[in-house]
């Protein structure tokens, strides 16, 4: 059996990331990747997509953007290329086409067993994203069969679709971005919306994430934050990557013609239920909002920015009329499909290690797991705001990093 | 100044139950209970007493009455207050509740908090005059008046969070499976 120092789980830019600091750092350590480097977005991305984050922003270890179109967003090919690039730059050792199908204690590490071998190592970084299962709530049990549901992890492009209407669940940033996909398809969306962030692509004249980065909200640290189990739980800002650098907030979806309804609760004689607190819901999203273009604000003028940048202002309040519907039979037939674009949650099926707490989620601190030699990489706020981002990779991997090396050094 | 705000709340009571039944999820599991006798007409009494939580039952040192009723104009004598209207009352004391404990945790001051409420509804539901009007509100107006030392945006976001944390919001604004058994 082939050992070696650590074994890092999933070569997307995370895993890759964490690979050139070790590099870096002298650790000799292999990347286990089920598929090809970047294999989620190779994948598990619908056609539309871009990144949500500008060019400039993917700075990597040792890597990042050299092209000349700093503040535009990279479709799928060019970021997997990006990132496949990174891969051959950094000269990451990635076992591709290898699924880890275990990972458990030994007295001297950890035995990572997979279908191509087993590894026995000192430590182990898991890398393997924060989105690989959808969540689907479990009223999906209650729904007619002659209603079509998917995931958004199935969805490439509206073709996929019947004709007739869709019932889009949740208004994050992926709700929101299949919405308009859809919609512009000729097939009416309805949008469940339960807790969103709302969020302006540029405010001032710059991009939010500039904003975000400049002022230091990005690099906001786990360990200084008011509460991190929630901010672990965040919705993703309602925010899409477009060439017109567009918002794609609910306002502009309803211009568009999208309608809007409360949060999907309940299914009862084939009916669909739907929350009657949608004008909260708003109403807290706007006030986040202001709250964080303040926070801006602040940052701007002790900063010296405000001649050099657009004034402040207000964004309109989100519009919703006033009774919005509670109601939906799908019996109808308005309501073909039932896309549920209601999050994520990472798959550690594999890991034989008992480091889970109550929820199924694995105990850790920024990333340092509840058991000596084993790491997490790209999970929301694991060490900072920005951790799920490309750009957020490179400090959690120097970090952790160097505590790996400290770990070995005992 | 959170030595200086009080609005009669004990957050650290609260949170500290809120770090307790994180590790022992299974206090956290109550029962609510009424009572409800039939005395006349449409006139009932109902009355609140003991409770389970914190994994057993709680006593209370009173028993709480409530006389419900319906006014003269439905032929009836006006002996409490409607059905309806009490669960107006268990949306404003839930939702001013959350106001005082969300103001406290946020060290904000209140010094007034005021609301109104109304619940629209069309009776041709409840009298069976035409099946497409639901019985039940059509929808509920809460109108509050709040003196604090916060700003507007602030005030809001305390309004806004009450409604987020909630039970009777939720219980209004959401579906609830009812099982009703004769014995």
């Amino acid at each position: 059996m082939p050992a070696i120092t650590t074994v890092v789980i999933g070569a997307g830019h995370a895993g890759l990331a964490m690979s050139k600091c070790l590099t870096d750092r002298s650790i000799d350590h292999v990347l286990i990747e089920r598929g090809e480097v970047a294999n989620s977005w190779r994948t598990e991305r619908w056609d539309s997509l871009r990144l949500l984050t500008p060019n400039w922003q993917s700075r990597l270890p040792g890597y990042g953007y050299e092209g000349d179109d700093p503040d535009g967003y990279r479709t799928m090919p060019e970021t997997i290329a990006f990132i496949d690039r990174y891969a051959k730059v950094i000269a990451a050792p990635v076992h591709s086409q290898t699924l880890v199908t275990s990972v458990a204690k030994t007295d001297s590490g950890y035995l990572v067993s997979t279908d191509q071998g087993d590894w026995q190592c000192r430590t182990v970084v898991m890398a393997s994203g924060a989105c690989n299962i959808p969540r689907v709530p479990a009223i999906v049990e209650a729904l007619p069969s002659s209603i079509a549901t998917m995931t958004p992890m199935e969805y490439r492009n509206p073709d996929q679709l019947a004709q007739g209407g869709v019932l889009m669940v949740g208004a994050s940033a992926t709700g929101t971005q299949l919405a308009k996909d859809i919609h512009i398809s000729g097939r009416p969306v309805t949008l469940a919306v339960g807790e969103h962030i709302r969020a302006p692509r540029t405010y001032r004249g710059r991009d939010l994430e500039w904003w975000m980065d400049a002022a230091g909200v990005q690099d906001e640290r786990y360990d200084e934050i008011d509460d991190i189990v929630r901010a672990r739980k965040v919705p993703s800002l309602q925010l899409t990557g477009s060439p017109e650098r567009e918002t794609l907030d609910i306002n502009a979806l309803t211009s568009m013609g999208v309608k809007l309804i409360g949060r999907f609760s309940g299914i009862q004689d084939g009916k669909g239920q739907f929350s009657g607190a949608l004008l909260n819901q708003c109403a807290m999203s706007d006030l986040k909002m202001n709250r964080l273009l303040g926070t801006i604000d602040e940052w701007a003028t002790a900063n010296g920015l405000d001649g050099e940048v657009e004034a402040p202002y207000q964004l309109p309040p989100t519009e919703v009329e006033d009774s919005p519907p509670l109601g939906m039979d799908f019996s109808k037939g308005e309501i073909g499909t039932i896309i549920w674009a209601t999050g994520y949650r990472p798959d550690y099926s594999w890991l034989d290690v008992p480091v889970f707490d109550r929820k199924g989620q694995v105990r850790h601190d920024g990333g340092i797991v509840d058991s000596p030699g084993l790491y997490l990489m790209g999970l929301q706020f694991l060490r900072r705001r920005k951790s799920t981002l490309l750009d957020g990779a490179g400090d959690d991997a120097r970090d952790l990093s160097d505590h790996l090396v400290s770990y070995l050094a005992g | 100044m959170a030595d200086t705000v009080d609005n009669g709340v004990n957050v650290e009571a609260l949170l500290g139950a809120r770090e307790a039944l994180t590790e022992a999820p299974e206090g956290a599991k109550f029962t609510w209970r009424a009572s409800c006798k039939w005395e006349n007409g449409t006139y009932s009494h109902s009355t609140v007493e003991g409770f389970f939580g914190l994994g057993e039952e709680q006593e209370r040192t009173t028993v709480f009455n409530f006389d419900a009723d319906h006014p003269l104009c439905f032929a009836s004598e006006d002996r409490g207050a409607t059905p309806v209207e009490y669960v107006l009352v268990g949306l404003a004391s839930c939702l001013t509740a959350g106001i005082a404990a969300v103001a406290q945790h946020r060290e904000i001051q209140l010094n007034s908090v005021t609301a109104t409420l109304e619940g629209g509804m069309d009776i041709q539901g409840i009298l069976g005059i035409d099946s497409d009007v639901r019985n039940g509100f059509d929808g509920i107006k809460v109108s509050y008046k709040i003196d604090a030392d916060a700003s507007e945006d602030d005030i809001k976001a305390l309004v806004a969070q009450s409604q987020k944390r909630s039970a009777v919001y939720d219980i209004v604004t959401n579906p609830t499976n009812v099982t009703v058994e004769v014995n």
